[in-house]
């Protein structure tokens, strides 16, 4: 392929964010190749789920710039999914799988936008693909936990997004959940998309993910897992606590 | 008997009904937000604000009403923000305190201003006033397409009306960015939908129910109508947009049966009166609710 | 008249009718201390509403039993059943359906608030003569009050007043620890419902005085304003005493002044002045302070 090089995804210059006076992100840089699949990782505290949340503007940032495909966020927006960790909604709302992954379409729909047959088989089509269309008629509380998790990544999925940002999508979540949403998200990146995932389980990272971005507080890290998931950036990274050996678990 | 329906019967059945309505769409987001008691607040304080505002202009107009009213509710937010803060106490308490002093500010207002004498009492706050508003100018079912007969409508039933409809347009056209922001605040956010905006108009179309509804059917009972639709629907669907229109028809159904048990029942025991419409419909719509309690299929959380 | 009232000047009953409406004030503080405490508040108001059907039919089973009808022993009985049915139906709609505390609450307080206001205007058409005067349940009122009535109320608060005193060590855990209240071997269900029927002894005998729509303010204002002096339970509950007798106290002596003035809002609107000294002036949280505190600090850091 020629012509000029596609923009990074997602680029986070200097970002610096802070709750009151504790500086909770400081002066991160990092930098999301479009059509790779990145973990987020590093300790409890570290910062992970803010840096997405202050980059999609949900956590206000102290200094620093944000880059979506180049642009800033407002213009962007169309093309970045989010799917929050265990999603803080109300659980017994009157609505039911499919109508939550409807509200993925909202941007094409608009305010009064007619919902098409083309509308309801996209969703269809969206739960399938996570195979969750034999529970399409459920109301959203009588789901468990991880069919719940496949939902929220289907109404991700029905906005046709470009990148995925995606705060620990395997939290307790069960076995059948995981692969389910593993190969989903593998084949958006066979497709083009980009994938940033909040990750926790770091045996998993090099069967998972194409990059890590290594953070506690700033970025300690990045690159490819090959080269930069290694046991002495992973020291650098969780201090003298580190959870598992990585070297091990690439094997 | 058909005349005498029209006069006295067919305006207090449209605003009651109107009134249920107005106050069950808002009343549906306000529950499913945990805001329940939000109405509560509101429509106690609705009271002051309509009185001050008489106080001012001298007049019952609607405009003048709302102002009022919507200054008090401001005020009351301000107070409820500020007395949460400030004593570090639940928003339930501090909404107790500041519901319950400016409802009692209002009757000290109207009782030691004689606004009574004019245009409202404190019964109508208490009582409700659905059995008044009648339509004098009637003659029969013809007054209906008569111009004369129409310009002696009660102005409650034209402001009832516009308020419904007002409120019905702007549910249908944000009806999509409302139930996004009510189910799931934090996606709403990330697609850049304005949700404090959303909330904000939320409470305010409440409000507007509550200040064209009061005339109606007084403070307290507004409240019936904003709480027991909505939660008698909510127990009978998983469905958004059915439980929004079951809510409306169970408004409709306390609404009129309301009006003819308290208008007509009483004869049929030999009781020579009437007994208060807004009560009985409020009495009603807790009737389906307890039905809905007991048999809705969906009465139950998953 | 209002300096003989505040002073107990203006004849033996109406000395009574004030100082039954100092002691329910106090009871009210206290109890409501341990329901803040406990954030069941608003369920208070839920209890207060629910029993003006008591009320009307109390009423109509009294003269149909050829009776007066006004005795206010009977009226409060009847009160206390209906506001015990919609305790009962609020429990029933929380545990047995999905509907969340705060809709039940508003559900149970306006329908039977409707369905009072139904009979009350049944009694009014059955014309029985003397005109029942129920009216003044919904607003308060001390006019016209019976030296039994005042005993009846007095006696009350000073029931509610010694078992609040009573139960003030487990009350207190119950509020702060649920858990490890059962831990200690107390039954939180059991003080929760011991708490439960003192609020509805203090709504009952506070029917009269202040009525049943505003006698919430007398339970949540004393308390959210106490909270500011103190970080101790037993003093802050003391301290709300303390505000809502003083509420009561004037309330009833600005109302034998002003006889016209319904005696609830009246209270309501002296609580809540109490509420607003206490922002003002109370000690360490009080505004007062807190601005010199301010003014202290950025003078040093001027200086320095």
């Amino acid at each position: 392929m020629s012509g000029p090089p596609r923009p990074d995804a997602l680029s986070l210059r200097g970002l610096s964010v802070h709750y009151g006076v504790l500086p909770v992100l400081e002066q991160v840089e990092a930098h999301f190749a479009p059509g790779r699949m990145t973990a987020i990782i590093g300790p409890n505290g570290a910062g992970k789920s803010t840096l997405l949340k202050a980059a999609l503007g949900l956590v206000p940032v102290a200094a620093g710039e944000v880059r979506f495909f180049g642009q800033p966020l407002a213009a962007a927006r169309a093309r970045i999914a989010y799917v929050p960790q265990r999603a803080s909604v109300d659980w017994d709302f009157p609505v039911r799988a499919v109508d939550v992954v409807q509200m993925g379409l909202y941007r094409s729909l608009g305010l009064l936008g007619r919902r098409t047959a083309a509308h309801r088989a996209k969703a269809m089509e969206c739960l399938e693909r996570v195979g969750m269309q034999d529970y399409a008629l459920r109301q959203i509380g009588a789901l468990s936990g991880g069919q719940q998790q496949r939902v929220f990544l289907a109404r991700a999925l029905a906005q046709g997004a470009e990148l995925f940002l995606l705060d620990e999508p395997f939290a307790g979540v069960d076995a059948a959940t995981e692969s389910a949403i593993v190969s989903v998200l593998q084949g958006l990146r066979d497709g083009g998309a980009t994938v940033v995932a909040v990750h926790h389980d770091l045996s998993t990272v090099p069967a998972y993910f194409d990059r890590v971005l290594l953070l506690n507080r700033t970025a300690i890290a990045e690159g490819p897992v090959a080269t930069a998931f290694t046991r002495e950036a992973l020291g650098r990274t969780y201090g003298g606590t580190l959870p598992m050996d990585p070297e091990l678990a690439a094997q | 008997m058909e005349a005498d329906f029209v006069i006295l019967s067919l305006t207090p059945i449209l605003i009651g009904c109107f009134a249920a309505m107005a106050c069950a769409l808002p009343g549906n987001f306000l529950m499913l937000r945990r805001q329940a008691m939000l109405g509560d607040a509101i429509s106690h304080v609705v009271l002051p604000g309509i009185v001050v505002a008489f106080l001012f202009t001298g007049s019952a107009s609607t405009w003048a009403m709302m102002l009022g009213a919507g200054a008090a509710a401001m005020v009351s937010v301000l107070l409820i923000e500020g007395i949460r803060r400030l004593a570090g106490v639940e928003p339930g308490a501090a909404m107790g305190v500041t519901f319950t002093t400016m409802f009692a500010l209002g009757v000290l207002l109207l009782e030691g201003s004689g606004a009574g004498a004019v245009h409202l009492d404190v019964e109508h706050a208490l009582y409700g006033n659905l059995e008044s508003l009648i339509w004098l100018d009637a003659t029969g079912w013809e007054s209906l397409v008569d111009p004369v007969a129409l310009a002696g409508l009660p102005p409650e039933l034209g402001r009832m009306a516009a308020v419904f409809a007002l409120i019905a347009i702007a549910g249908f056209i944000f009806w999509r960015p409302l139930e996004l922001a009510t189910f799931d605040e934090g996606f709403a956010r990330a697609l850049g939908l304005p949700v404090q905006a959303i909330s904000l108009g939320l409470v305010a179309a409440a409000a507007m129910a509550c200040v064209a509804a009061f005339t109606a059917v007084g403070s307290i009972l507004t409240i019936a109508m904003l709480i027991c639709p909505p939660a008698a629907a909510r127990l009978l669907t998983d469905r958004l947009p059915l439980q929004v229109a079951l809510s409306l028809g169970l408004a409709l159904l306390s609404a009129v049966g309301g009006y003819v048990l308290a208008g007509y029942g009483p004869m049929w025991f030999g009781l020579p009166n009437s007994l208060s419409a807004a009560g009985m419909i409020a009495t009603l719509s807790g009737l389906c609710l307890a039905l809905a309690a007991a048999f809705g299929p969906h009465r139950r959380a998953a | 008249m209002m300096l003989e009232a505040l002073l107990l000047r203006a004849g033996p009953n109406a000395t009574l009718v004030t100082l039954a409406a100092l002691t329910l004030g106090f009871a009210a503080g206290v109890v409501g201390a341990f329901l803040f405490l406990r954030k069941r508040a608003l369920v208070s108001d839920a209890i207060a509403h629910a029993t003006l059907p008591g009320v009307g039919l109390a009423f109509l089973a009294m003269v149909a039993l050829g009776g007066d009808g006004r005795l206010l022993a009977g009226l409060l009985l009847g009160a206390g059943l209906s506001a015990l049915l919609g305790l009962g139906a609020l429990q029933l709609l929380t545990r047995h359906t999905r509907l969340p505390e705060d809709a039940a609450i508003g559900a149970v307080l306006s329908v039977f608030y409707g369905l009072g206001i139904v009979i009350l205007t049944l009694i009014q058409g059955l014309n029985t003569g003397h005109q029942a005067g129920l009216e003044s349940f919904l607003l308060g009122s001390t006019a016209g009050m019976l030296r039994a009535d005042a005993l009846l109320i007095a006696g009350g608060g000073a029931v509610a007043l010694a078992l609040v005193g009573l139960m003030r060590r487990p009350l207190t855990m119950v509020a702060f620890d649920p858990g490890y209240a059962t831990v200690m071997g107390l039954r939180p269900r059991l003080y929760d419902l011991a708490l439960m029927v003192l609020t509805l002894g203090v709504v009952l005998i506070g029917l009269r005085v202040v009525g049943l729509i505003l006698i919430v303010a007398l339970l949540i204002t004393p308390a959210v304003a106490a909270r500011m002096w103190t970080d101790r339970v037993g003093v802050m509950a003391l301290v709300a005493g303390a505000i809502g007798g003083a509420a009561g106290y004037l309330g009833a002596a600005v109302s034998a002044a002003v006889p016209g003035v319904p005696t609830g809002p009246v209270i309501v609107v002296l609580a809540f002045a109490g509420f607003v000294l206490s922002a003002l002036f109370a000690p360490r949280r009080g505004l007062v302070v807190r601005l010199l505190q301010t003014r202290a600090l950025r003078r040093r850091m001027r200086a320095a």
